[in-house]
């Protein structure tokens, strides 16, 4: 799985950095976005939303937030 | 000079109320309390305001307490309530979307719960209704309409469910008190003046006569000429109302259709027809909210933000977060009786070429 690693970034800089690598991952495929800016929380997923992504969850590692984004197009 | 395009957090000081505070200023700051003359006219004037602002919202005089601040009257509200249902427990039910200063007064005086809402902002009245029956609760409290966004909440289905379950309802009608009467079904009201035209440091607080309130410590003398101003502003306000709520929400309309329209990847939020006249909120993909901010500011635009770059404490808005929306990004316009057709017309222009350019300097145009 490609993990993304954007700890200590703000918004929108995690989203941006997720537009850019899911064109690199094949349809189907998971990124993982390491965040702990807050305002990833809502932004990751209303950007799946607005994108046609899927957000497949959030869960803790190393101490940061991850988010789950399986490419859908 | 700039267009001020945030009166959903205080609209400019109406003509109205200027010329009542500095004639209060001359007539009004003895201590209403005393027994000498100069006391008198104090008091003559403050009645004049309770009996006024009492009228236009529907209370008697006796159920209205001005307040040093919105902020206050709500942490007054809250704390008053607690203290008189104290056996009963400390539970208090509220919207996601409340004022922040609802959500610290519930935090700091009792045991907060959540109500969701929907993508539009709009409270989820089933699980509202079935938080307020749980033991131990003994206030509910949901704004007249969102203060971010704009959407109305349904206070008619909310009232039945606090009466069904005997708890009584904070509303807090800041954003409609300047246009509309409270909707019905209360128990207690707050509202603040810098929100119509009235100076800052002053809310309001109605209680309804049977609520179990506790009216607490003597919060000390008010600001008695910025009490007369604010009830002569009200007074002014209301009687414009109808025909400034319907130019507004046509200026709502037009820029809620133009900036999806114009600026590409944006989200505009909040209900598109349930709302106050006033407000309209949207967010634009992978732009900066702080940058926007002042990318606007020096093109003369004052405007407000719920992206986390724009907040003090650098978490995005909570009513933003709590509809799943985007938080980055994010413009309120809010607009007061002052805001003209060109003001409109000239925001329109620059806001796109102005989020073209911080998103072509981000590079992030071609995403």
């Amino acid at each position: 799985m490609k993990v993304l690693d954007c700890r200590g970034r703000r918004c929108p800089l995690p989203v941006i950095e997720l537009a850019r690598a899911l064109s690199e991952v094949p349809v189907g495929d998971v990124i993982r976005v390491l965040a702990d800016d807050p305002a990833a929380g809502a932004d990751i997923p209303a950007w799946c939303r607005l994108r046609g992504q899927e957000f497949a969850g959030e869960s803790d590692v190393d101490g940061s937030k991850a988010y789950d984004v399986r490419r859908l197009s | 000079m700039g267009v001020y395009l945030d009166a959903a957090t205080a609209a400019p000081l109406h003509p109205v109320a200027r010329q009542a505070l500095l004639a209060a200023l001359e007539d009004g700051w003895a201590d209403s309390g005393k027994l000498y003359s100069q006391a008198r006219r104090a008091r003559l004037l403050l009645d004049a305001a309770r009996a006024s602002t009492a009228e236009l919202i529907g209370v008697r005089e006796d159920e209205l307490f001005f307040a040093a601040s919105g902020t206050a009257a709500i942490g007054r509200a809250v704390a008053g309530v607690v203290a008189a249902r104290r056996h009963v427990g400390t539970g208090i039910v509220h919207s996601a979307v409340e004022h922040s200063a609802v959500l610290k007064a519930a935090a700091a005086f009792g045991t907060p719960a959540e109500a969701p809402v929907d993508r539009d902002g709009r409270l989820d009245v089933e699980a509202f209704a079935s938080r307020v029956l749980a033991p131990a609760v003994v206030l509910a409290a949901v704004q007249s309409a969102n203060h971010e966004v704009g959407t109305r909440q349904p206070i008619a289905p909310v009232a039945e469910a606090c009466a069904a379950a005997g708890v009584p309802l904070l509303v807090d009608a800041a954003q409609t008190v300047s246009h509309e009467p409270a909707p019905p079904g209360w128990s207690l009201l707050t509202a603040s003046a810098r929100k119509w035209g009235g100076p800052a440091g002053v809310g309001l607080l109605a209680v309804r006569k049977g609520t179990r309130w506790e009216p607490g410590d003597d919060p000390g003398p008010l600001d008695l000429p910025a009490v007369v101003a604010a009830a002569a502003a009200l007074r002014a306000v209301r009687a414009e109302a109808k025909a400034d709520a319907e130019r507004l929400s046509a200026f709502v309309d037009r820029i809620r259709a133009e900036v999806a329209a114009t600026v590409p990847d944006v989200e505009v939020v909040g209900h598109p027809t349930d709302r106050v006249p006033h407000v309209v909120t949207f967010s634009c993909l992978y732009v900066d909210g702080e940058a926007l901010l002042h990318a606007l500011d020096r093109e003369g635009f004052a405007v407000s933000s719920g992206s986390a770059c724009t907040s003090d404490t650098l978490r995005p808005s909570h009513v933003l977060a709590a509809m799943g929306v985007l938080t980055h990004g994010n413009v309120r316009v809010s607009l007061h009786p002052g805001v003209s057709d060109n003001d409109i017309e000239r925001f329109l222009t620059v806001l796109p070429r102005t989020v073209a350019r911080l998103r072509a300097e981000a590079g992030v145009d071609t995403l």
